[in-house]
């Protein structure tokens, strides 16, 4: 997908003024981490089982090479193929190869955040074969046009009146002339649009939660049960996962999972947790034929032993986003490319480049919220301070901070002119604003009255000089 | 070079080392082969009547429903579950010769047939490999006696499942399986299934029904 993180300012504004995105936003702050709670809740455990799957993740990523060699040898044995790729030129080459030696005109798509960074779907159109997205949400915004905003409700930002007109546009060649308006409608009716589309796909292309090394297989969590029709009706099934996907064993996974819907949706469990290992075996009466896994590299090997590290434990359960201030403000579109939120803000930097994406770590508070929730204990407020030093190294801030930022430093190492200079500029601000206790505009500071007022300075000067007074020691 | 030579290479060159060797290499082996068990939730320990309990719990929860009836009570149980809710006397069966150990004649109105599910198949009946306490889930395993199919074209789904099968948590589901199929070997496919198909992706609001069935029943049979 083609990147607009780089007017992420534009973004936000557009954001901040739809009214269709701001009802469903306002939504998203009760559901998602409520339910969460209320599951964390539940689990006695679930601190410890955080904490161990952190060191899971860790061990793991330190035995990449290993592990993603023995994961290859099981799916070997069984008759599966891996595929290897560095790029996601490579990794689209692959795929579309794989689709035209099985002759597929159709091909079904579970939500993969993978195929969305590699832009499967419209290398796939541009070469003839029509990818149909499965999971409801995907579907949905497959139709519109529209990315995804939010990695486990892709179509998170959109409400019933806007999918109940999609349907209508989308559906009426197919026979279906109604336009509909109760929920439970929507959903039969896409039910019966995607069983046939299931039915005559040639391959079903799936992403992965994990890959067990210890028995080759590829583990999917899903709620609506699509991707286990994509990976058992179609002739053919493809697996695209990337490279840090990879964990020891089935015991391993069982941790992993009893994190991972909890921390996403706040359930116990997924509807359809599924272990899909190499393609049916002669004595099956259904299944795929031909399974393949494709392997994705695309800059991730190049993180392992950096201080950026810790990002490749991401699970993809979208709790960050869910508990971020940020996030809930402008929604997921707002950040321009695959992955919203504070790991979008750490991850995207890393897979497109700071130059692009140098304003999603500025998209702070430093609240948090992200980190306290993480499920393998991510240090996302550390990551995009990383990113922030990076941005300003390279000069890629805009003047007016890096000359903002000089002048206080030229300050800051000057305890006696700064304290002069802040006592001057506070009896200033005190001198025009104390009547109103807050200013509408100030020189220069534009940036935050546009949005609202810069409240004036109390009484009694600044902190230096109120600690003074109170007789506060000094260091 | 080739791409996986390129791949491998450069999480070499990142960890700072060659291939895996020496002691970690030994080290990493061993977990593959031992599999050692993390942490298990103590809500799984208990009796084996807690744990059936538990399971029913959880499965309600997840909006599934449960009967508890005894071998003999099968047939019936699935033809008035399928009266109570408006649904054809007619189902498909998987193959599973596990599910010959029920007086099916006992029912002679409804109708059974073996195999995959077609399109007018309305209601799969199945066994389960096991049922998990800890989540109330149930576990269906991809093979001649059980196509994955039935677990999921269906709108409605009547498991089978023996009290003997309910295990405390996921990890014992791992320890019938490896005694079953092998040590690191799996079929085709495992299915864990904790209550019908929904989402939540039209307004965060959950609907049922979304891919797989709109219904699942859970019969527990006691031993």
């Amino acid at each position: 997908m083609q990147s607009t993180a780089h007017a992420f300012k534009d973004n936000v504004e557009h954001a901040l003024v739809d009214g269709n995105l701001q009802q469903s936003l306002a939504l998203l702050k009760v559901g998602f981490s409520e339910r969460r709670r209320q599951a964390v809740e539940r689990l006695p455990e679930f601190e410890a089982l955080r904490d161990r799957a952190r060191d899971i993740k860790n061990h793991a990523l330190a035995h990449l090479d290993f592990y993603l060699e023995a994961f290859e040898a099981k799916v070997t044995a069984l008759g599966g193929h891996v595929h290897w790729a560095p790029t996601a030129q490579d990794a689209r080459d692959i795929i579309l190869d794989i689709c035209r030696e099985a002759g597929a005109r159709t091909v079904t798509k579970s939500k993969s955040m993978i195929a969305e960074e590699i832009a499967l779907n419209d290398h796939l159109a541009a070469n003839g074969i029509e990818p149909v997205e499965t999971d409801l949400g995907e579907y949905i915004i497959q139709l519109r046009r529209e990315p995804p905003s939010h990695i486990i409700a892709p179509a998170v930002h959109l409400t019933k009146d806007q999918v109940a007109d999609t349907f209508f546009e989308h559906h009426r060649k197919l026979g279906f002339d109604k336009r509909l308006t109760e929920r439970s409608d929507l959903v039969a009716e896409a039910r019966q649009v995607l069983r046939r589309r299931f039915q005559e796909a040639d391959v079903g292309i799936t992403g992965a939660n994990f890959l067990v090394a210890e028995t080759g297989s590829s583990m999917l969590v899903t709620n609506e049960g699509n991707a286990d029709l994509g990976n058992t009706l179609p002739r053919v099934h493809v697996v695209i996962a990337s490279i840090e996907k990879v964990i020891p064993t089935l015991e391993d996974a069982a941790t992993l999972l009893r994190v991972l819907a909890r921390s996403a949706t706040g359930q116990e469990w997924s509807s359809y947790t599924t272990f899909n290992t190499g393609p049916k075996r002669p004595e099956d009466p259904d299944g795929p034929a031909h399974y393949h896994v494709v392997l994705l590299d695309n800059g991730r090997s190049g993180v392992l032993g950096t201080q950026m590290q810790d990002m490749l434990r991401c699970i993809r359960c979208g709790a960050c986003m869910n508990h971020c201030p940020v996030y809930a403000a402008i929604g997921g579109h707002a950040y321009g490319w695959v992955y919203p939120g504070p790991i979008g803000a750490v991850l995207t930097p890393q897979l497109i480049g700071v130059e692009e994406a140098g304003n999603l770590p500025n998209a702070s508070t430093f609240c948090g919220r992200c980190e306290s929730v993480c499920p393998v204990r991510i240090p996302l407020p550390k990551l995009m301070r990383h990113w922030r030093e990076r941005e300003f190294e390279r000069h890629l801030t805009p003047a007016s901070v890096r000359q903002g930022l000089a002048l206080w430093a030229f300050l800051a190492r000057r305890p006696a002119l700064y304290r002069r200079v802040t006592g001057i500029a506070n009896r200033v601000l005190a001198l025009f604003g104390r009547v109103a206790g807050r200013y509408a505009w100030l020189p220069l500071a534009g940036g935050w009255t546009r949005y609202r007022d810069f409240p004036a300075p109390q009484r009694g000067g600044t902190f230096h000089a109120q600690w003074r007074a109170r007789g506060g020691a000094r260091r | 070079m080739s791409a996986r030579d390129q791949v491998l290479g450069a999480i070499r060159r990142s960890l700072k080392r060659g291939a895996l060797s020496g002691d970690a290499r030994v080290a990493a082996e061993a977990r593959l082969r031992e599999h050692p068990v993390n942490i298990v939730p103590v809500r799984t320990t208990g009796t084996q009547d807690d744990r059936v309990r538990l399971l029913e719990q959880w499965a309600t929860f997840n909006q599934a429903t449960t009967a508890r009836v005894a071998a003999a009570e099968v047939p019936g149980a699935v033809a008035d579950y399928l009266a109570a809710n408006n649904l054809p006397a007619r189902v498909v069966m998987a193959p599973d010769p596990a599910l010959d150990r029920y007086d099916w004649n006992s029912r002679p109105m409804l109708q059974r047939r073996r195999g995959l599910p077609e399109d007018a198949d309305r209601v799969a009946v199945t066994g389960a490999l096991a049922g998990i306490a800890e989540t109330g889930t149930l576990v269906f395993a991809s093979g001649p006696d059980h196509p994955t199919s039935l677990n999921l074209l269906p709108e409605t789904h009547v498991a089978i499942l023996r009290e003997a099968d309910v295990v405390g948590p996921l990890e014992e589901v791992f320890t019938r399986l490896r005694a079953r199929y092998g040590e690191g070997v799996m079929p085709r496919t495992v299915n864990t299934v904790t209550g019908p198909s929904r989402t939540g992706d039209v307004e965060q609001q959950l609907e049922l029904g979304a891919h797989g069935p709109r219904r699942l029943h859970i019969l527990i049979v006691r031993d």
